[in-house]
Formats: C-alpha cells, sequence, structure tokens
C-alpha cells in the first residue's frame, strides 16, 4: 500500500509524509527523462469534472512515464455528472476499471467523499476553492530542488491569497517547516482568518501589503494572479494591481538568489522580461510537477516505499 | 426533583429540560419544532432562573411529550449543560444528562452551499466538535466552521 492510501489534504500529511514524497520524487527524477515501467499493467482513472488541462497533463504524463495507461473523464457536459448521477456512484463505477483515481470536482470536500466510496487510492487534483494538495507538494519539491533545504528559508506569498487555492495549500504545507512566511495582498485578498489562525500557531507569519519593504530579505517569492472579478469596482483593481507586478525594477532590489515562483497560467503579474533572468523558476515548476506526481503515483500504488 | 422546578407548575406526564445555558430556552424550543400555536400540552418556559452550579439557567417543560434521542442529539449542541428529565404521573423516571460526542452525524447540515455534503450523496453530514462553549464544529468534508448561530439557521 505504500505511504498512504490516499492524498487528499495537505493538512493529512506530517512533515515527515511531505519529506518522503520530496526525497521520492528526488531518487525518481532521472526517469522522467528516461521513462520507466514501474506502473506497467496499472491504469490511472482521470476524472476533470472542472477544466483543468495543465494539472491534467501533468498526472496523465505522469502515468505514461511511468509505463501505466490512463483512461478518462475530460468532458464535464457529457459526463454523468450533469445526469444528475452522484460522485459517489461514479466513483463505485470507476474503481472497478482503475488502479488509482486523479478527481477534479468544483464542490469542496469531493475528493475526501470519493475516497470514503473508493478501495482505490483518491488523488485530489483540486476540490472547490480550498484544496490543491499535489500543487503544494510540486511547490515544495521546486523550493526545495532550488535551496537545498525548506527549513529557514524566508518566503513570501503575494497576490490573491483569499480565492487562490494553490496558496491555502501551500501555507498550510510551509507550516510544517521552520520558515517565515510573508502573506503580501491588497486588503480585499487577505488570506482567511482561518488559516491565518491555523499556521500562525506553528510558524511565523506576517502580513502586509507592500512587497518592497521586505523582498531584499527573500529567499522564494511565490506570485499568484489576482482577477479583476475579485473586486467590487474596477477603480479598486487599477489602483492595486501595479503594485503586485514583479518586473527587473523590483527585482533590482531582491537578492541574487531570490527565485520567484508561480502556479500558471500569469496574465501579466511576471514580465516577460523576467523570463530570462536567474530568478525566474515558474517553467521548470511545471518540470518539477511532473515528477512529483510520478512520485505520488508510484507511493500510492505502492510501486516504491 | 429540586426546589427551582417547583417555580413553575409540575406536569403529569412529558420531559423537563433543565440547566439550559441561559438565553438558549427559545432556541431549543425552536429546535423541538415548537411554535406555540399547539392545540394541547402545556409547555411552560423559565427564563433567568437562579442556578447554584452557572448562575443563572433556563428550564423549558413539555407536557405529553417524550423527547427522542434525535430530539436530545440536537439540545446538547446548544446547551451542552442541560439535562433532560422524562416525567411519568408527575414523577422524574429518568434523568440523564445531555452528552455532546465528539463526532456528530445527521443531525445538522453544513452551512457551506459547495460543500459535498449538501449535493445529494448517499452520506450523512459529519462534524468534529472542536469546542462545546461557545459552540465550534468542523465539517468532516469541506473543513468549514460552523458556530452557534450557523448551527441555528440550519434548524
Ligand atoms: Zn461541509
Amino acid at each position: 500500500m505504500g505511504l498512504f492510501k490516499d492524498l487528499i489534504s495537505i493538512k493529512d500529511l506530517t512533515r515527515e509524509e511531505i519529506d518522503h514524497v520530496l526525497v521520492t520524487a528526488d531518487a525518481m527524477e532521472p526517469l522522467a527523462a528516461s521513462g520507466s515501467d514501474m506502473l506497467k499493467g496499472k491504469i490511472l482513472a482521470s476524472l476533470f469534472f472542472e477544466p483543468s488541462t495543465r494539472t491534467r497533463l501533468s498526472f496523465e504524463a505522469a502515468m505514461l512515464k511511468l509505463g501505466g495507461s490512463v483512461i478518462s473523464i475530460t468532458e464535464p457536459r457529457v459526463s454523468s455528472v450533469e445526469k444528475g448521477e452522484n460522485l459517489a456512484d461514479t466513483i463505485r463505477v470507476v474503481e472497478n476499471y482503475a488502479d488509482v483515481i486523479v478527481l477534479r470536482h468544483p464542490l469542496e470536500g469531493a475528493a475526501r467523499l470519493a475516497a470514503e466510496f473508493s478501495s482505490v487510492p483518491i488523488i485530489n487534483a483540486g476540490s472547490g476553492a480550498e484544496e490543491h494538495p499535489t500543487q503544494a507538494l510540486l511547490d515544495l519539491f521546486t523550493i526545495f530542488k532550488n535551496k537545498g533545504d525548506i527549513d529557514g528559508l524566508n518566503i513570501a506569498l503575494m497576490g490573491d491569497l483569499r480565492y487562490g487555492r494553490t496558496v491555502h495549500s501551500l501555507a498550510y504545507a510551509l507550516s510544517n517547516y521552520a520558515v517565515n512566511l510573508y502573506l503580501v495582498s491588497p486588503r480585499l485578498l487577505r488570506m482567511r482568518r482561518e488559516i491565518v489562525e491555523d499556521i500562525s500557531g506553528k510558524i511565523k507569519v506576517e502580513e502586509l501589503e507592500d512587497v518592497e519593504e521586505i523582498l531584499p530579505e527573500l529567499d522564494v517569492l511565490y506570485v499568484t494572479r489576482i482577477q479583476k472579478e475579485r473586486f467590487p469596482d474596477l477603480e479598486e483593481y487599477e489602483k492595486v494591481k501595479g503594485s503586485y507586478k514583479v518586473d527587473l525594477n523590483l527585482l533590482s532590489k531582491a537578492r541574487e538568489d531570490l527565485i520567484l515562483l508561480h502556479p500558471l497560467p500569469r496574465v501579466g503579474e511576471i514580465a516577460p522580461e523576467v523570463d530570462s533572468t536567474r530568478h525566474a523558476k515558474y517553467f521548470q515548476q511545471t518540470r518539477f510537477g511532473l515528477i512529483t506526481r510520478m512520485a505520488i503515483l508510484a507511493l500510492v500504488l505502492g510501486a516504491v516505499d | 426533583m429540586p426546589e427551582e422546578l417547583l417555580r413553575v407548575s409540575k406536569i403529569k406526564k412529558g420531559t423537563v429540560i433543565d440547566h439550559i445555558t441561559h438565553g438558549y430556552a427559545l432556541d431549543i424550543l425552536k429546535i423541538l419544532g415548537i411554535t406555540g400555536r399547539e392545540s394541547s400540552g402545556v409547555i411552560t418556559i423559565a427564563i433567568n432562573v437562579p442556578s447554584k452550579k452557572y448562575g443563572i439557567k433556563d428550564i423549558v417543560k413539555v407536557e405529553g411529550r417524550e423527547l427522542k434521542a434525535e430530539e436530545v442529539d440536537k439540545i446538547a449542541l446548544l446547551a451542552p449543560h442541560a439535562t433532560i428529565n422524562i416525567i411519568r404521573n408527575y414523577k422524574v423516571v429518568e434523568k440523564q444528562r445531555v452528552k455532546l460526542p465528539a463526532v456528530i452525524r445527521g443531525i445538522v447540515k453544513c452551512a457551506n452551499p459547495s460543500c459535498i455534503s449538501n449535493s445529494g450523496e448517499p452520506i450523512q453530514p459529519t462534524f468534529y466538535v472542536e469546542r462545546e462553549e461557545p459552540l465550534r464544529l468542523r465539517c468532516h468534508y469541506c473543513g468549514r466552521i460552523m458556530e452557534r448561530e450557523d448551527v441555528m439557521r440550519r434548524f
């Protein structure tokens, strides 16, 4: 069975379990180039009841790299969910075809429910607004690969911290490590109170509106998209959007070895001129995402210990 | 029967809910589906009753009705110190303290409209009791925190 049966929430994992995923991913990195038949004969079912092409491609590629096969539901409009079948029934049908199920669903708690009905492992690829555990793990892996360690780092999450689900899971994941966490956002888009309460019991957390004051100390700057629709009036949006944009001018105040991450897709938060700097790690993040998901699949399917 | 229960008239048969957290008597009536327009059965409400243990407390007496286990569980959500006295022939034949279990199943729905437990799945809504008073529940599925006001709104 391996380390854990399902991967539902980053909050379910201990620091030891997270570290184990990172170490496993590190060991499996060569397989991303060479391929492997570690999961030959195994089938992954990807059930995406909400579109997320990037996440789906990443999981499917990870499975194929390890020699497994993929079946999928990719058109929510023609799926049985639209016809009113409940998720529990869908899972009890699909578990007969697959060895592992990757689930993306618009409702919160969907993956936890699926795991209760499934005899095969469930991997949460995003459910509702809160959870996206594999994204958090690949973010940690990217930091780990670039910095050699996570403990002791100064890390800022910047942008829409209220609605961006990747930053919620990442904040919980980071709270297992001895980091200084800065939450940089406009007032309206501050991280939800319950999350700040949960994590500030474990690590030092500081909330601020302007990244410039802390930029010189940062090891990691994680940028997320600020969506226009989140603002009640456009004027407010226009006022703040400029202060959350990363360009060469801003980065001139940063440390040489600052790494810049973004879950992608970006829409203007990071100027293209930044792509060629040594700070830009957001495309590397995609490759590390593939490797992290290979490790997660191998772990839940018991192909590695 | 303790003296303060005598302040209001005794009932022949029914239930006395004692040691209700002060201020919650009317909410308890709401939970029990009592509207005040029932055609029979005396219903007595006592508010601000002095109590040795809690300073002041509320009491509700319902004539002609013995509470079901599910109703007792709902009362426990709002008044974790309440005691339920079942009365037959003017005597207390059964006395139990309500007890809020660590995990609550089926008696209240999640306040989060985007929670999978509200979408017709074959499961019971499930909550972890993180704190009894003031009440704090966490949804097993979506993780949403529900406090007393959220719970009352669901009844
Ligand atoms: Zn819920």
